[in-house]
């Protein structure tokens, strides 16, 4: 069953220079090969070597070095790289990590050997609740984020009943459970939902009930695959021509790339970047497509970028990697302000503060590009997308 | 409106429509499977791979050569076919004389390999394709909203199997193949050249994988992986109908489908796992499958 674990490492720029260097090395954990590879992936380490570059790392007396591995969403994978990387590698930090479960294991090891953590991809928002730690950040989105910006804003523009297509396990039923209290607190009413199982191929059936419910919102509580096929089936069902509204609750540029604009048109979503917002994020873009195949950053690579950035600021304060504890409450002092995310903070929780936004997938008009995909409903601030210090549990908030 | 144990007549109606749609997949699936199985005695387990391929090959024609649905409809069996001829030639005819497990053995790494070379390629998000133009929209039915590309899935799978069901039954070219799956040795002796017959018999069996793959490719997500999701229950349904009847794989795909349906009817949460209760329940009570045969 075991899969050879993929281990390579580049070196960026081993130039030995006079002045003394202070050594820092990162290692990018994610999914290079299975369901969140075109997520996070290889693009990820690219979005890394360009932060890199933009801090001139070298100039300000950091010599970088980054590593990559996958952990092939196991959290025994996960687990068993990091600590080897910790243990008998150097590594200073890890970057990424989508999957929950793997990020919860490699937030566990880092904080028993006091290195640094900044999450991306994984979504689970008990890495800021009862599981935070002093040497883990959450950069890009979670659960919580994503629930309440699309049930929020959807309610508020008059999406006021809702049905549910859930994956029926513990992650699409959070997703549910969270956005119904999210719909019912604006006071919308949430008129049913279907489980389905997963990971499902055929959604006509479940389809075909949110379509005799009546409901204005038919949302989308699953992930991957069955959100593609959901989408595709209720494109195919004509779901949106006859005035339902299709929110996916966990959906990506990679997947609505994938899937067109003519497929995936009025589809509402959630992310806290698109490439195509502001002149920054157009620059950055442009540089990242030319070094990875003409594909558009993702968030969780737009996060990476961000996070290694805000990281080696801290770093370069300290002047050293070496305690990963005072690196991370070093990037808590100092406000976030990177290209892509805008200014922010982050949180004594670990939360990164930044805007969400609601978008909306494009009609075949409108897009004049495969990547030119979303045009946005809604900017909510991050202290209004994200769960409130007080409600989440961290005992780190409590002192 | 009537109703039956609180659902809705209508409901009712649209979801044995959807089974019997599902229902064409899992039998032009299984009765490639079944005529491999029949003939060969080998259980190609790269079925799901070689139904992933038939869909890759339209999104492929489409995209490199400009050629739309209806030219796939025809190349991809073909093109794919083709590649099970060579498959079958180079490295399954080797081992015939061996136990059924080699040959298992050999399409399930065959199958690993395929997925792998698709995923380095093309990634795992999937590709669009769009469903053709003639057939996009559909009938605002009393009961449910009918998109014709569903009508036109079902029509053709239900051509495909009849078809084939009749080339086996009632050409010259069928009743060799019969005879060599009762007897090769004897067929042989007649001078039929049975190692032909074998390979062709793959070819075709693969191509039909194919033509499934390509009837998938506009409604459901196009990854390396939709064929390894799928395969399992399509063994099921074989298993079920009884390994290497012809009728028996037919039948009994169409059925599964439409118990399918009626679960998602009444227990969703069931629909994925009702499949191999059946399976289980005719395994104990009839081992051969429904249309199978104890030697």
């Amino acid at each position: 069953m075991f899969r050879q674990v993929w281990l390579a490492a580049v070196l960026t720029a081993p130039v030995t220079m006079a002045l003394a260097q202070t050594p820092v090395k990162i290692g990018i954990l994610n999914d290079r090969t299975g369901v969140y590879a075109d997520f996070s992936g290889p693009g990820a380490v690219v979005a890394a070597h360009l932060a890199v570059e933009d801090f001139k790392a070298l100039d300000k007396g950091l010599d970088v070095t980054i590593v990559f591995a996958d952990h092939q969403n196991k959290p025994d994978v996960g687990a068993a790289i990091a600590r080897q990387w910790y243990d008998s590698d150097g590594v200073d930090a890890i970057f990424d990590v989508p999957t929950s479960s793997v990020a919860l294991a490699v937030s566990q090891i880092t904080r028993d050997k006091n290195k640094a953590f900044v999450v991306s991809g994984a979504g689970t928002a008990e890495l800021t609740g009862k599981q935070c730690s002093p040497n883990t950040v959450h950069w890009t989105y979670d659960t919580y984020a994503l629930a309440n910006v699309t049930g929020g804003a959807l309610v508020k523009q008059g999406g006021d009943s809702w049905f549910f297509i859930t994956a029926d396990y513990a992650f699409g039923q959070a997703l549910e459970r969270d956005t119904s209290a999210v719909v019912v607190r604006n006071g919308g009413k949430v008129l049913g939902s279907v489980k389905t199982p997963f990971p499902n191929s055929d959604f006509s059936s479940a389809l075909l009930q949110a379509q005799g419910s009546g409901a204005k919102v038919v949302g989308l509580a699953n992930a991957g695959g069955d959100t593609v096929n959901s989408i595709k089936q209720a494109g195919e069902f004509g779901i949106t021509e006859s005035g339902q509204k299709l929110a996916a609750l966990l959906a990506d540029l990679a997947t609505i790339h994938t899937l067109t604009a003519k497929v995936a048109q009025g589809l509402v979503l959630t992310e806290p970047f698109y490439w195509d917002q502001n002149d920054g994020t157009r620059a950055f873009s442009k540089r990242f497509s030319a070094a990875f195949d003409g594909k558009k950053p993702t968030s969780p690579q737009a996060g990476v970028y961000a996070g290694v950035l805000h990281y080696l600021k801290a770093v370069a304060a300290l002047k050293s990697a070496k305690d990963g504890a005072a690196v991370v409450a070093k990037m808590k002092d100092i406000p976030t302000d990177d290209p892509l995310f805008g200014k922010g903070s982050i949180r004594v929780d670990g939360r990164t503060l930044h805007n969400m936004y609601l978008f909306e997938v494009k009609k075949p008009g409108e897009s004049t590009d495969p990547w030119d995909l979303y045009k946005t409903l809604a900017t909510v601030p991050g202290a209004e997308a994200f769960r409130p210090l007080s409600e989440g549990g961290c005992p780190l908030a409590a002192k | 409106m009537t109703a039956i144990y609180g659902v809705p007549l209508q409901a009712l109606f649209g979801q044995l429509l959807l089974g019997l749609i599902n229902g064409s997949f899992y039998a032009v699936l299984s009765l490639g499977l079944a005529i491999i199985f029949g003939l060969l005695n080998n259980i190609n387990f790269a079925h799901g791979a070689q139904y992933m391929m038939g869909a890759f090959a339209a999104w492929m024609l489409l995209n490199y050569a400009g050629l739309g649905f209806w030219w796939a409809l025809i190349l991809a069996p073909l093109l794919v076919g083709l590649f099970g001829i060579v498959l079958e030639r180079v490295l399954i005819s080797r081992l015939y004389r061996l136990d059924h497990l080699y040959g298992f053995l050999l399409t399930f790494g065959l199958a690993l390999i395929l997925q792998g070379i698709f995923q380095s390629k093309y990634g795992v998000s999937g590709l669009a394709y769009a469903i053709p133009g003639e057939l996009a929209g559909g009938q605002r039915l009393p009961f449910m909203f009918l998109p014709n590309y569903r009508v036109f899935v079902i029509v053709a799978s239900l051509a495909v199997c009849l078809s084939v069901w009749l080339a086996i039954e009632k050409t010259m070219l069928g009743a060799y193949l019969r005879a060599a799956t009762e007897n090769p040795a004897l067929v042989a002796a007649f001078g039929v050249n049975v190692p032909l017959l074998l390979t062709l018999t793959y070819g075709g069996g693969v191509a039909l994988a194919a033509f499934a793959g390509v009837l998938a490719a506009p409604i459901y997500s196009v990854n390396p992986n939709m064929g390894a999701d799928i395969i399992i229950v399509v063994f099921a349904v074989v298993v079920i109908g009884g390994m290497g009847s012809i009728l028996g794989s037919v039948v009994t795909g169409y059925a599964l489908g439409l118990v399918e349906g009626l679960t998602k009817v009444f227990y969703p949460e069931g629909s994925a796992t009702v499949i191999y209760v059946i399976m289980a329940l005719v395994l104990l009570i009839k081992p051969a499958g429904l249309f199978g045969r104890t030697n």
